[in-house]
């Protein structure tokens, strides 16, 4: 099929202006794609980083209330949980108030346990288990700030101040950097004993609780068991799974997600058809040469083939730098969002969903000339020089 | 004649609609042109030359009568037969050239090739080999708009004996082009008839074109008039 190549490309060149500005269209349409999927992602969630056995335990009216450390014990009690951890947000800043980090007081012992996909060496880890004041980071949060294992670092939190100085500047050593398979390398954690010893506000209260269940089909069963167990106290709780409670913590961005999403992929849509139109038009305009062509020898099939060959040529080519560019440009974004969405970035499937739509629209465009082109008689396509 | 005939047709007729009107185009017409023939086909407009000519290269079907090339019955073959059987047996001559204009003379030559399962390097050996037989293989590179009707014209015949078809059709192939251009469209023809062998089909409307023919044949309001030598 190489052999055709020289032809599909010759023809792209036959209107320059108009296959730069059909090439344009795609580009622009395939970018803003890219861009309303990562948006989406970011919007509704962060599934990537939610595991399928584990649960999390909350206060019920939200998640910026706090638990008593106690749950935590409690939790651990019930039957099928295989280990559960405690987790506290931070709101960390770094010598800047742009500088956002997604930072978590964790129970370190367990958080390993029921974050397995979380690793560290041996020595990192035995090194961040021993120091109270031992904080891991993710690769591109120490990449960004140019931080290496050993490094003090003062990390501000809009939260918490500390008891001893009432400043809200709290030094962390960085133990290690994380190397986490869910895509979150923008995140730290350091103790949650560092937190609760240290700080002012509130003593032995704990953010939520994460749990790792044996069975995840058991998990609404398990869910329930935990919420019934504080059920009626002052502080009753909500179980959910990880995912769910994801979404929760995304929601919290109202429906400016959904919004965005339905504007992209209407302009998105509009594109395409705007798109597919400008290429058919070409295509038609060549019905003397296909006639030519036809009187060579080329089948209807063949004609076809090509027809929809030079519209995919041209939806592949716009589809494939559109998402490229989108892939980097939702990398820069994700680098500014960091401590809101720590994965945010073009998901993978979005190549797949990519692909899947420039052959679609390249079908679309091919579709109706090559159905005028099989009805085309050959004297007819003649008569048309 | 009609022995050692290449075409053979017989009682062929073709109508058109036109609306709610039937054209009657050609009338049960029986023809034979032998294998080397140099034959024009000359008539006024609307008799039926070029639908004879279409007919006869297979990139239209008759209403009746049957069609016989080198004893194969083209008038009763899938389209996709056809297609394979043009692409074999026949060169097509346009009065407008009909070349690719995005593609070099080279890549246009080459053209009919595509269909063949020949290397890249021996399609472009036979495509450089069909311009040096015009006279163009200096403008091998050059696209249509760069090149004079002439030598445009030239190139189409290059494409269309490319493969080595055993027949070629060409229709008003210097209608286009100024005496001069045409005399050297002619003398091409004629030496591929006389030197290759080929055999030759051609709708004029030129007496001098005409000439350079073997045989020449009038149609009038689709029958066939007397068969003259030129």
């Amino acid at each position: 099929m190489l052999k055709y190549l020289p032809l599909l490309w010759a023809n792209l060149g036959r209107k320059r202006l108009r296959t730069s500005l059909t090439l344009a269209s795609i580009i622009v349409a395939f970018l803003l794609f890219g861009l309303m999927q990562t948006l989406r992602v970011a919007m509704t969630g962060s599934p990537e980083l939610a595991g399928i056995d584990r649960l999390i335990t909350m206060h019920k009216t939200s998640f910026v209330q706090s638990l008593p450390l106690a749950y935590l014990n409690r939790v651990k009690g019930v039957d099928g949980i295989v280990v559960a951890t405690s987790q506290d947000w931070f709101g960390g800043i770094y010598q800047e108030d742009k500088n956002q980090i997604a930072a978590f007081a964790v129970e370190a012992p367990t958080f390993f346990e029921v974050y397995s996909e979380y690793q560290l060496t041996p020595e990192e880890k035995q090194t961040f288990l021993q120091d109270r004041t031992g904080v891991i980071v993710g690769p591109l949060l120490a990449e960004r700030f140019k931080w290496k294992v050993g490094d003090t670092i003062p990390l501000r939190s809009n939260i918490w101040t500390r008891k001893d100085d009432g400043g809200n500047v709290w030094p962390m050593k960085i133990a290690g950097i994380y190397q986490a398979s869910n895509g979150d390398n923008q995140s730290m954690y350091f103790h949650y004993d560092y937190l609760n010893e240290s700080r002012r506000e509130i003593r032995d209260m704990i953010g939520w609780v994460v749990v790792k269940v044996k069975d995840p089909d058991r998990s609404a069963d398990i869910a329930r068991a935990i919420d019934d167990l504080f059920r009626n106290s002052s502080t009753e709780t909500k179980t959910s799974t990880e995912k769910a409670f994801i979404q929760g913590f995304a929601n919290q961005m109202g429906n400016i997600g959904k919004l965005l999403t339905f504007v992209a992929a209407a302009v998105f849509f509009t594109m395409l058809l705007v798109t597919a139109n400008t290429m058919g038009q070409s295509i038609r305009e060549r019905f003397n040469e296909i006639g030519v062509m036809k009187t060579l020898g080329f089948s209807g099939a063949g004609v076809t083939f090509l027809i929809i060959a030079e519209a995919i040529l041209v939806t592949g080519l716009g589809g494939l730098i559109g998402l490229g560019l989108a892939a980097l440009a939702s990398k820069g974004i994700g680098a500014a969002v960091a401590q809101f969405f720590p994965v945010l970035g073009m998901p993978s499937a979005t190549w797949g969903i990519g692909v899947v739509l420039i052959l679609l629209l390249g079908g679309l465009a091919a579709a109706i000339p090559c159905a005028q082109a099989s009805r085309l008689k050959i004297v007819d396509a003649l008569r048309k020089s | 004649m009609a022995d050692e005939s290449l075409v053979r047709l017989r009682g062929v007729a073709k109508d058109y609609k036109r609306g709610a009107e039937t054209v009657h185009v050609l009338h049960a017409l029986d023809l034979d042109i032998p294998k080397g023939d140099f034959l024009a086909l000359m008539g006024p407009s609307g008799s039926g030359k070029s639908t004879l000519l279409n007919l006869i290269g297979g990139i239209d079907r008759p209403t009746a009568g049957s069609i016989e090339i080198a004893g194969i019955r083209t008038d009763a073959m899938s389209d996709g037969d056809l297609g394979r059987w043009r692409a074999n047996h026949v060169g097509f001559v346009f009065q407008m050239y009909n070349l690719l204009p995005v593609l070099t003379a080279e890549r246009n030559v080459e053209l009919p090739l595509l269909l063949t399962k020949l290397p890249a390097a021996e399609r472009r050996k036979r495509a450089n080999a069909a311009l040096g037989l015009v006279g163009l293989s200096e403008r091998a590179q050059h696209k249509p708009r760069e090149l004079s009707g002439g030598q445009e014209q030239r190139v189409g015949i290059a494409r269309a004996i490319v493969s080595d078809p055993t027949l070629l059709l060409c229709d008003e192939p210097t209608g286009d082009l100024d005496r001069k251009s045409g005399d050297e469209i002619l003398d091409l023809l004629q030496a591929l008839n006389q030197q290759q062998g080929k055999t030759i089909i051609m709708v004029t409307h030129d007496p001098h074109a005409a000439a350079r023919a073997k045989h020449v044949l009038h149609l009038n309001k689709g029958q066939l008039g007397r068969e003259a030598a030129a």
